[in-house]
């Protein structure tokens, strides 16, 4: 039985980013958005760059939402992630 | 009436508040020196002549016209890299020639957006294109080399000649540098499992802005970059203006003016493990002019420090065995030392 679907899944954010101070920033201000709109989710930071590249992406930071490439090389508002969650 | 401009802004698509705002930039531009003249003539009433007043009217005439003129030149660039993303970057490169290639690139290094943290990840996807090392390597050293906000204090500090021969010797050097990394197939100085790595291509973002959002990026590229910088700038005019009127100390100059052969060669040396972005890097540039050194070795130095450093030399190693680190260290600042030396004998 697999167990993955006995539960509720969580939202799987991603934040893409070798340690750079913008990568730090968007990581923190997913936190922020996540909790201030109660989201269940898991905030997984990617720094192996072999996963980044992946994705597809060569700019960083990047944020994926669910396996999916949503923001990349920049940091967006609070309240732009917000936005991009709900969707 | 704010909801007003704001809407009437919207409906211009986003031309209204710019073209409402460029009149007075010009007013203001052309008249910045009877503003200073006012102010230190009429206003404070200080004796023109004296050290002092020079100095003080020399800050106050050009605090802010390097910062119109960065306004201005941010904002404008901010909307135009709007138009480049990396992944158009690397499609217009794929299966471009050697030389060409080197060319197209270093023109692109300067207009992709880039951040130096983003190097590797970019490195990896042009090596996964197929792109050539060379052609990487060009866009890789015009990138932070030739900056735009290094071109406007050059140009405000210095005049626009200096400004250009900056832009030009920077091109110059990304092309030949790239060129030689190339000729020399030092394709098997990239680590092993760099050649392994597959890229996502499905994973694309499809870019679509409209116009007012090109708009808005400039607006935030001159609200991101001045609002980092602006101190840089005003403790590099404050230094440019303590020297204004003075005959340089004749200090640094002994060591790295114009007469020592050595002078360019031992900039780039102290400057090659320092880091700095462009903006940090200009007071310097300002003090050791002031303190005497030639410009060429002043450009050299700032230009070894933006474009190597020991940082990027760490970040680089996890992709290039050290032959290749050594030959892109070496070929840069053999290029720096060139543009140094035409500066200092031929200028």
């Amino acid at each position: 039985m697999d167990l993955k679907n006995l539960k509720p899944a969580n939202m799987e954010i991603k934040v893409l980013g070798t340690g750079c101070a913008k990568c730090k920033t968007l990581e923190k201000q997913v936190n922020v958005a996540v909790e201030e709109l109660n989201l269940k989710a898991d905030v997984i930071k990617v720094e192996d760059i072999v996963e980044i590249m992946n994705f597809g992406v060569m700019t960083t930071p990047a944020l994926v939402v669910d396996g999916k490439v949503v923001v990349k090389g920049k940091v967006p508002s609070v309240a732009d992630i917000k936005e991009l969650l709900t969707k | 009436m704010k909801e007003k401009i704001i809407a009437l802004n919207r409906h211009m698509n986003g031309w209204f508040i710019p073209s409402l705002l460029l009149p007075i930039w010009i007013v203001l531009y052309w008249n910045l020196q009877p503003i200073a003249d006012f102010v230190i003539d009429d206003i404070v009433k200080m004796t023109a002549g004296t050290h002092l007043a020079e100095t003080i009217r020399f800050f106050i005439f050009e605090v802010p016209k390097v910062m119109l003129l960065l306004v201005l030149i941010i904002f404008g660039v901010g909307i135009l890299r709007s138009y480049f993303t990396t992944e158009k970057t690397r499609a217009m490169l794929e299966g471009k020639s050697l030389f060409t290639g080197n060319i197209l690139s270093s023109l692109l290094g300067i207009l992709t957006p880039f951040c130096s943290c983003s190097a590797i990840p970019l490195f990896l996807g042009f090596v996964e294109a197929g792109i050539p090392i060379g052609v990487t390597f060009s866009f890789l050293i015009a990138a932070p080399m030739i900056n735009e906000v290094a071109l406007v204090l050059l140009a405000g500090l210095f005049g626009w000649k200096v400004a250009v021969i900056y832009v030009v010797t920077g091109l110059t050097i990304a092309i030949l540098s790239g060129w030689i990394i190339g000729k020399f197939k030092m394709e098997k100085y990239v680590a092993d499992w760099v050649y392994s790595v597959k890229t996502n291509h499905e994973n694309e973002i499809e870019d679509k802005i409209t116009f007012q959002e090109r708009i808005q990026k400039g607006y935030e590229s001159v609200n991101e970059i001045v609002g980092k910088i602006w101190v840089y700038i005003i403790i590099g005019i404050a230094i440019g203006a303590g020297a204004h009127g003075y005959v340089p100390e004749d200090f640094l100059g002994s060591l790295l003016g114009n007469d020592n052969w050595y002078g360019v060669p031992l900039a780039i040396l102290i400057g090659i493990p320092m880091y700095s972005n462009a903006a940090g890097i200009i007071p310097i540039v300002s003090v050791l002019i002031e303190k005497g050194v030639s410009l060429g070795t002043a450009l050299a130095f700032m230009m070894s420090v933006i474009a190597l450093s020991l940082p990027e030399i760490i970040i680089l190693k996890k992709v290039l065995k050290w032959q290749l680190i050594t030959a892109f260290v070496g070929i840069v600042a053999t290029g720096i030392i060139i543009v140094g030396f035409i500066f200092n004998y031929v200028m």
